[in-house]
């Protein structure tokens, strides 16, 4: 009996919980539907039915130049990503395993200028990169993202690194391990996962940033956000090329995500909610 | 001698980011002010002066400087309000033993991967467009007339796209705290009578305190820069009906080359991130630690 109500609660959970999961996933999917249609269908009154034609993708690229933009993307979040974390991993280790009084007060500045708002620098940053030439250069965004995401980058490989005990590497040192034999067999195996992780939230945040990469860019260096938000005049007859242009922006980070979705959590709270 | 050497790496190992941050927040910030009290429009960049606090009463003074704090307010408290009771209800129904869990998640998490020009193009011309859009479609088959979201509800329509972008990063906040409640702690109040309505009150509710407050904390910090889901969908009309802070900045800045006004308003805008900053940074503080 008691597990007849157990089954029938389980079919009902999960009734509720696919339909409010299919609502929140339906823009995506339509989107995606909608690419595999041709113009005329595409704004031919609901259909989940698509012709099935990959025409819209052929048309995007060989026509818009989505290449570009797409190359731009990779190379702007995985360059600033790799940026970072040069320039964190040090910081965190540090504030990880010789902590003082004023790390934690370091810390929080850190997470601080995260809170100022990007645009009451546009006006200094845009006449900056005006004046250096760096307005629409790879370089000029590159740094532009590793800065904007590097205190969260220093945050998150901060909770990791905390998270390696201290005691293994007196253990190692013990058994008589060097500096260099501490990092390279003890330390760094214990690291990676960690930074694996940091490594792909954080091109998952560089891809999707839509603030500098649209106002920082016009043609050369500008990544996909820039290349779709151009498409923001209506469309007329483009439904569906432009459905297919944007599955392609969205569909290499919706993977990533997927891949990460754990690490997401304590990633993004800092290490509050794990 | 060696904690001294220690020390020493220590503050060599942090110095480059520090640094980098430093600079990062000084240099832009300390140019905005200066900026903030000069005429200078990039239209005719010979005729730079000392302005004084005009720049600040002209942008005070803007009738729009006043819309788009309240658009600034509707947008976060509106999406604020949206995503974490949503997320508490879906976080809820996601715990509950399930058939697909793990495809039920992805599903759920999905739009938060997706970047805002896309997520504001799909809405705009997928769902929302008063010709083509699936609520046309909707309204069409109940035989009413389509709404034009954009042109009747602007701010509410900005609302309920970056809404869809943070509820699921809500959702899996939540359900991630909701999973690390003790099971037997509900089974025991279960067995006490405690019925769903007061299990949810007195026992997963304060549990979900500390989660709620990041969800909060984190995502006002976004919310107060929405900036592409307005330039892809309204560029902040009709009028200023959906203009916040940041795209009024904007808007002075590059569409109108008043350096100086922008200037301006972006000094504000810093004083108005500190004051929520501050608020929220004293709520968490109560709760994380």
């Amino acid at each position: 009996m008691a597990r007849a109500v157990t089954t029938r609660h389980k079919v009902t959970a999960t009734v509720f919980a696919w339909i409010v999961a299919l609502i929140i996933f339906f823009p995506i999917l339509y989107t995606l539907v909608t690419s595999l249609k041709t113009e005329p269908e595409a704004i031919a009154g609901f259909s989940l039915i698509p012709s099935g034609t990959f025409e819209n993708y052929i048309t995007v690229q060989t026509r818009s130049d989505y290449l570009k933009p797409f190359t731009n993307s990779v190379i702007l979040s995985v360059g600033s990503t790799i940026l970072a974390l040069i320039i964190a991993i040090p910081s965190a280790w540090a504030m990880a395993f010789s902590p003082t009084k004023r790390t934690k007060d370091i810390l929080m500045w850190m997470l601080s200028t995260k809170m100022m708002p990007a645009v009451a620098v546009l006006v200094p940053i845009y006449l900056l990169f005006r004046d250096f030439g760096l307005l629409d250069s790879r370089i000029g965004l590159t740094v532009m993202l590793t800065l904007i995401n590097l205190p969260i980058v220093v945050w998150m490989l901060y909770t990791y690194f905390r998270e390696i005990p201290g005691e293994i590497l007196e253990a190692a040192r013990m058994d008589g391990a060097g500096l260099w034999q501490e990092i390279v067999y003890v330390l760094t195996p214990m690291a990676v996962p960690g930074i694996a992780s940091t490594l792909l939230l954080n091109i998952i945040l560089a891809w999707n940033e839509s603030f500098w990469t649209i106002r920082l860019t016009t043609t050369n260096a500008a990544p996909l956000t820039a290349f779709i938000a151009s498409f923001s005049s209506p469309q007329g007859l483009f439904w569906a090329k432009l459905s297919a242009a944007s599955t392609m922006a969205i569909a290499p980070i919706l993977i990533l995500g997927w891949f990460s979705q754990k690490q997401l959590v304590r990633g993004l709270t800092f290490g509050a909610v794990k | 001698m060696a904690t001294h050497n220690t020390k020493t790496l220590a503050r060599l190992m942090m110095a480059p980011s520090v640094l980098l941050l430093l600079v990062w927040m000084i240099v832009p910030l300390a140019m905005t002010l200066w900026f903030s009290f000069q005429n200078y429009n990039l239209l005719s960049p010979a005729n730079v002066n000392f302005a004084g606090f005009l720049n600040y009463e002209f942008f005070y003074t803007d009738p729009a400087f006043f819309q788009s704090i309240w658009n600034t307010l509707v947008i976060v408290c509106g999406v604020l309000f949206i995503t974490v009771v949503g997320g508490i209800a879906i976080a809820l129904l996601l715990d509950q033993p399930i058939f697909g869990q793990g495809i039920v998640r992805i599903l759920v998490i999905s739009p938060f991967f997706v970047m805002p020009p896309v997520a504001a193009l799909i809405w705009k011309n997928m769902i929302m467009h008063p010709g083509y859009g699936v609520f046309a479609d909707i309204a069409n088959l109940l035989g009413q007339q389509p709404i034009d979201w954009f042109a009747q509800y602007p701010l509410f329509s900005i609302v309920i796209i970056v809404a869809w972008q943070w509820l699921p990063f809500a959702t899996l906040i939540l359900l991630t705290a909701l999973q690390s409640l003790d099971g037997e702690q509900k089974e025991a109040a279960e067995m006490d009578g405690a019925n769903f309505f007061n299990r949810f009150i007195y026992l997963v509710l304060p549990h979900l305190a500390r989660a709620v407050t990041v969800v909060i904390l984190i995502q006002t910090i976004f919310l107060l820069g929405v900036y592409a889901e307005i330039l892809v969908t309204t560029n902040g009309g009709p009028g200023y009906a959906s203009t916040n802070l940041a795209f009024l900045i904007y808007r002075t800045a590059l569409l109108g080359y008043d350096v100086g006004g922008a200037s301006a308003g972006g000094i504000i805008a810093v004083v108005l991130a500190n004051i929520i900053a501050i608020f929220l940074m004293r709520a968490v503080g109560r709760n994380l630690d």
